[in-house]
């Protein structure tokens, strides 16, 4: 190694040690959720003076259900970009879940066995598209592409084509669970209050979470740590595909029936909500917290669009502004750290 | 008997012949110096014997008893501890969560096991005030200096009472006053009989502290004399091949 001589060293010592420790406040302003939630709460303003249908209760109330869907797949996916990975197959994994879910119910079985179905399934999926990229070493991008169309083909030949409507014994707690309310929060958005909160604990407290975060910044030196790096990776694939299949199983209760086309191109918007909440592609990032709030301003744009009188097509395109700008800022305020 | 007895080893990835035929013993108590030119194979060796990767030949004993380490726990299950030349370091973690990696301490709440940051951040201070250094247990890695870094790496070391510490170059990137204090502990580590494995291109540290000094030649030993036995002049011409072998 190059020797830069003790003196310049010394120096930098001094000048890192001046530097004061941040309170939680000032931590808090450095995260892209919080400024995710800012513009959050300006375009809610800005709404409430455009729209009067906007802050009515209906209206919020379809808000929150609608985005929590994304939210809670974006909690799983965030667990993914974290490790410098990516899961293209969950729309289609909503897709194949629905349809298990469904066909299970459909078959006289009750709630239980549905639920327990469906997660099953996704839990085999994750585990495919985990064993693939942590132990043959594949790229993320690649295998969950493959299991993009995997994965839709399969709930394309089990539902025969056909659209599922009978959900057997528990039809009423089923669509129930997915479509009704307690305490005038929908049920949907309960799930994800109740999972954000269980991430942020897992993210803080937990071995695991640790493990994620330092596989994310440094797989190598995880590994020489002795970190068990390819379960943990496999582990956090299994999580995001659990994630989607209690999506899928909430959505579908909403909707009342089930086609092989639940969640396509959801993916898009759940990579979408959880990078503009703040998840890095690059790996080593996430917060709890940016997922819900990724997903409310998606949801927050689609809605103000609407209400605004512009046409339905744009909402893609801003979108799509929204995630570029989201990824803009954080290269901005990088550059602004180093 | 050796606390470390390397028999024979040899390594090679693909055509390289990264090291051949190396003897080399270690006792407790006892600090020696591994030097040799940049790609004379001293980190190979010193991962052979974390369990980074295993020889393709040869015998690795401790205390008199044959290991096969497959995976670096192994190493550290068997008391042996190593500062990587790279530092192997997660950038985007605290001083803290780097030093207790992969050996977090939790406490218990029930059936629930969580993560003991407060613990963590006062043994980590206290680690850092051993050697010290500067270092702020909550900062980030990304934000540190070199030297800072250094002592992250170092401070990993003394979590367990390992019976061997390896360093490779554990004071490439430090000043003055932190140099003195890796060679103090290292010091101590000899004084409460540990041994240490020093690998450094710097002859005075070497000098200072080791009882015996080592020199690799494109990965064969060419030399390994008591300290009082040689002097600088010869294990430069060593390293340099200006010295055949000694
Ligand atoms: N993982 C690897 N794959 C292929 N070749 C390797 C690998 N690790 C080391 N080598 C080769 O083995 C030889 C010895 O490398 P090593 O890192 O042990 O040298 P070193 O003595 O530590 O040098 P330095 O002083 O620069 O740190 C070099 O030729 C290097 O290119
Ligand atoms: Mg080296």
């Amino acid at each position: 190694m190059n020797d830069t001589g003790p003196k310049s060293h010394a120096e930098i010592d001094e000048s890192v040690t001046q530097k004061q420790e941040l309170s939680g406040l000032q931590a808090a302003i450095r995260t892209q959720p919080f400024w995710v939630l800012i513009s959050i709460v300006a375009i809610g303003i800005v709404m409430s003076f455009v729209s009067d249908v906007f802050m009515t209760e209906r209206n919020l109330f379809n808000i929150t259900r609608n985005f929590a869907f994304f939210g809670i797949m974006a909690l799983g996916m965030s667990a993914v970009i974290c490790t410098a990975g990516i899961d293209l197959s969950v729309g289609s994994l909503m897709g194949l879940t629905g349809i298990v879910a469904g066909l299970v119910m459909q078959a006289g079985y009750g709630i239980g066995w549905g639920f327990l179905a469906c997660m099953s399934a996704a839990a085999l999926v994750g585990l495919v598209n985990g064993v693939l990229i942590a132990y043959l070493r594949m790229a993320p991008f690649v295998v969950t592409l493959g299991m993009l169309a995997m994965a839709r083909s399969i709930a394309m030949v089990v539902s025969n084509n056909k659209m599922i409507y009978n959900f057997g014994p528990d039809q009423d707690l089923f669509e129930w669970i997915g479509g009704e309310s307690v305490l005038g929060v929908p049920n949907p958005v309960w799930v994800l209050i109740i999972l954000t909160c269980v991430f942020w604990w897992v993210w803080r407290f937990s071995t695991w979470g640790r493990w994620v975060i330092a596989i994310g910044g440094n797989a190598q030196a995880a590994k020489l740590s002795g970190i068990p790096v390819e379960r943990i990776v496999v582990s956090v694939y299994v999580i995001s595909s659990l994630c989607a299949g209690l999506a899928a199983f909430l959505m579908v209760g909403w909707f009342g029936s089930v086609t092989n086309a639940l969640g396509l191109t959801y993916e898009l918007n759940v990579i979408a909500a959880s990078v503009i909440g703040g998840a890095n592609l690059m790996g080593g990032v996430v917060y709890a917290v940016g997922a819900p709030i990724g997903a409310a301003l998606m949801e927050l744009i689609r809605n103000s669009l609407l209400l605004a009188g512009i046409d339905a097509l744009w909402q893609q395109f801003f979108v799509g502004l929204f995630l570029i700008l989201a990824v803009l800022l954080e290269q901005i305020r990088n550059r602004r750290r180093n | 008997m050796s606390l470390l007895e390397l028999q024979g080893i040899a390594k090679s990835f693909g055509a390289i012949q990264a090291l051949q035929g190396v003897d080399l013993t270690v006792s407790a108590g006892e600090a020696v110096g591994l030097m040799g030119d940049n790609g004379a194979g001293k980190s190979t060796l010193m991962k052979i014997v974390a369990g980074n990767f295993p020889p393709t030949a040869g015998a690795i004993r401790i205390d008199g008893r044959e290991v096969h380490f497959t995976k670096p726990i192994d190493a550290r299950e068997n008391g042996i501890e190593i500062v990587y030349q790279d530092l192997a370091l997660c950038d985007n973690l605290t001083a803290a969560a780097n030093v207790f990696l992969g050996r977090e301490r939790k406490r218990r709440l029930g059936p629930l096991r969580y993560l003991d940051h407060k613990a963590m951040f006062r043994r980590a201070g206290e680690l850092f005030t051993e050697l010290k250094s500067e270092t702020r247990p909550r900062d980030l890695v990304r934000q540190m200096s070199g030297g800072q870094r250094q002592a992250v790496a170092i401070a990993r070391t003394r979590l367990s009472d390992p019976k061997l510490v390896l360093m490779d170059e554990p004071t490439a990137a430090i000043s003055v006053r932190q140099v003195a204090e890796v060679l103090a502990l290292i010091e101590r580590l000899k004084e409460t009989s540990h041994a240490v494995v020093l690998v450094s291109h710097r002859m005075p540290d070497v000098f200072a502290v080791c009882d015996r000094v080592a020199v690799l030649r494109r990965g064969r030993k060419v030399s390994d004399k008591a300290i009082g036995d040689t002097s600088p002049e010869e294990v430069t011409g060593l390293i340099t091949g200006a010295i055949e072998q000694a």
